[in-house]
């Protein structure tokens, strides 16, 4: 009876001793590659710090005229560009102009590597079932573990520092755009293809004339979510030395100053209704044929 | 005589998980319902061997689930057969490797396809290019020629259109001028007109029939409908379960059904408007013409009825164009002809 009271555990000492022995893997794996890993991101940490020294640096109008004029060629919206324009007054009025800069500036790079890796990856799962099989899992992981554990292995292998924390803020932002490619992709219609097919197209011409243009609103929406996922992610990545809007946040919780914790909580709403707007609305836009019927 | 331009011969299409597998115990003469059933395979297309006639208009015709859009995808391979030969002008379409086939669907053959199938993200003219641009052919020229093409099918002024903003007969017009910008000898036609409604149908019948005229393809159509079967085809195929059932002149098909199974299919058909002159008429064997009355080989038996009913002729002449007499047609062979 005494199996089925208590269950059968691993001895305490084994235990510990299996822990302390894959921590110390891992350790020696990190202090041998670390510096390798580290110097393979050394353009995108150089990329990050220049475009955020760019925003911070820039007169404040300018910043807000090109933001405004972004706004207006993505979406021709004129509600939007005065949005743009008074959230970013009111974020510059309350004193976080500096720290939006530096978020602007991470989700824009973040932004930019989840396409870079995520719109190819997508391409390869729509192409290849095997591939799918073994990306989804991956994903699913990816997206469900808490960002807290994935965050002690990045910080083992590369410290406390903006390259870690830009990684951290890709691993969770990149899904939705590995996934939305992916499924846009499989989802174009058959006869089209076929049409395609029957004209003697390539892989290339069937890809870039008919499978990415199909999938542009289903591939737009992965990006739309990309975005927003980078920036809920801002705030956890300030843990592990992420400047920007996440910092005073941190030290809000920490204190429990309610009203810095709100403002700066505002403020990452403001970006992401803003960016969230821009890219919806460009989405749509190309999309010219998809207007109504005239006939 | 007539060259043969497309010849299938003794070809197979086994859609499962083994189709090389159990092609064995088709060849052994396992029908359709005991390889679903026994080995739950489905046999496609059995033994079909057809010759293609050059600048003809071959109609593949049969009721849903007969196989004929599987045929029609063989000859551009579209779908691969289980077992059998595709030759298009003496080449073996099977021996092709995939650059070959390529050059081979860009140069050879141009589809057009029952749902249209255009891109919806491209324009009317983009979407007559296309086989061109795969092609990789410069754009001034593709669009000299998309435009030629556009104006022929009588769509000038929408070439910046949209396809949603068409109406399914305009889409249509677009899908055929898509496949002859392609400048193909082949033309094949999967139910191309079927998603139309009747009188645009007919229009597009005649669009089809008028550019054929001065074109002359080798046109592979498929329809279920035996009145357009009747009206645009060269020679028939009747399609029945994957199998050849009949394989004729339209003319034929309609007065020598060989099965019950055509038989059946054309037995409502009204014989006067489907049949012209030219089928029905017998060589002139000097017979008396001088009280005939004069029809063209091309007109419908409808055409000329009323005359027949009203004058009373006891011989009817059949003239070609040149107006030369080409045959001729007793009253007698005629009423027996539509009493039927």
């Amino acid at each position: 009876m005494d199996f089925l009271d208590s269950f059968p555990v691993m001895e305490q000492q084994e235990l510990r001793d299996f822990k302390k022995g894959i921590d110390l893997a891992f350790r020696t794996f990190a202090r041998t590659y670390g510096d390798a890993i580290e110097s393979f991101f050394e353009p995108l940490l150089f990329f990050l710090v220049w475009l955020e020294k760019l925003l911070i640096n820039s007169p404040w109008p300018i910043i807000i005229l090109v933001l405004a004029s972004l706004a207006w060629i993505a979406s021709r919206s004129i509600v939007l560009v005065i949005g743009t324009i008074i959230s970013f007054l009111m974020i510059g009025y309350f004193g976080m102009w500096k720290d939006t800069m530096s978020t602007v500036a991470i989700i824009t790079v973040a932004t930019l590597v989840c396409l870079a890796a995520g719109i190819p990856m997508g391409i390869l799962m729509a192409r290849s079932n095997r591939a799918q099989a073994t990306l989804l899992p991956v994903l699913d992981m990816m997206q469900t573990i808490p960002s807290f554990v994935y965050l002690i292995p990045i910080l083992m292998l590369l410290g406390i520092g903006k390259v870690p924390g830009l990684i951290a803020v890709c691993i969770y932002a990149i899904p939705p755009i590995i996934r939305l490619t992916n499924l846009g992709i499989r989802e174009v219609d058959k006869e089209a293809l076929e049409a395609i097919d029957s004209f003697g197209a390539t892989t290339w011409q069937r890809l870039t004339k008919v499978q990415i243009p199909l999938a542009l609103p289903t591939i737009f929406a992965g990006i739309n979510q990309t975005i927003m996922m980078a920036l809920a992610m801002v705030v956890i990545a300030s843990m592990i030395g992420v400047r920007g809007l996440g910092v005073p946040i941190l030290r809000a919780i920490s204190n429990q100053y309610l009203a810095l914790g709100l403002m700066n909580g505002l403020a990452i709403v403001a970006l992401a209704i803003i960016f969230d707007r821009i890219s919806q609305h460009y989405g749509k836009r190309i999309q010219k044929h998809r207007e109504g019927r005239n006939l | 005589m007539s060259v043969v331009k497309i010849k299938i011969e003794s070809l197979y299409k086994i859609f499962g998980a083994n189709p090389k597998m159990v092609m064995e115990h088709v060849k052994n003469g396992v029908g359709k319902d005991e390889l679903l059933a026994k080995y739950s395979h489905v046999l496609g297309l059995q033994d079909i061997n057809l010759n293609v006639q050059e600048k003809s208009i071959q109609v593949i015709m049969g009721l849903s689930g007969s196989g004929k859009s599987t045929l029609i995808r063989h000859i551009n391979r579209l779908i691969e057969p289980t077992a059998g030969k595709i030759t298009v002008e003496d080449q073996d379409v099977m021996a092709y490797d995939k650059n070959a086939l390529r050059n081979f669907r860009r140069e050879k053959t141009a589809m057009v396809f029952q749902r249209f199938a255009l891109m919806p993200h491209m324009t009317v003219i983009k979407n007559v290019s296309l086989g061109l641009d795969m092609q990789g052919i410069k754009s001034e020229e593709t669009k000299e020629k998309a435009s030629l093409w556009i104006e022929k099918v009588g769509l000038s002024g929408y070439e910046e259109k949209y396809p949603q903003h068409l109406s399914g007969g305009m889409q249509q017009r677009v899908g055929l001028a898509r496949a002859l910008t392609n400048d193909a000898d082949i033309l094949l036609m999967d139910e191309a007109f079927s998603a139309l409604d009747p009188l645009i149908r007919k229009d597009m019948q005649d669009i089809l029939l008028e550019l054929q005229s001065e074109l002359h393809k080798t046109v592979v159509f498929i329809t279920h409908d035996l009145d357009e079967a009747l009206k645009i085809g060269d020679r028939i195929t009747i399609l029945k379960d994957g199998k050849m059932d009949q394989d004729d002149l339209p003319a034929d098909i309609l007065l020598n059904p060989k099965t019950d199974y055509v038989k059946k299919f054309v037995e409502d058909v009204n014989r006067s408007r489907v049949l012209k002159a030219k089928h029905i008429m017998q060589k002139l064997n000097g017979e008396d013409i001088s009280k005939a009355i004069k029809v063209n080989e091309n007109d419908f038996i409808e055409k000329f009825i009323d005359r027949v009913v009203e004058e009373k002729p006891e011989m009817i002449v059949v003239q070609d164009k040149q107006n030369k007499n080409v045959g001729c047609i007793s009253s007698k062979r005629l009423s027996e002809i539509l009493k039927k």
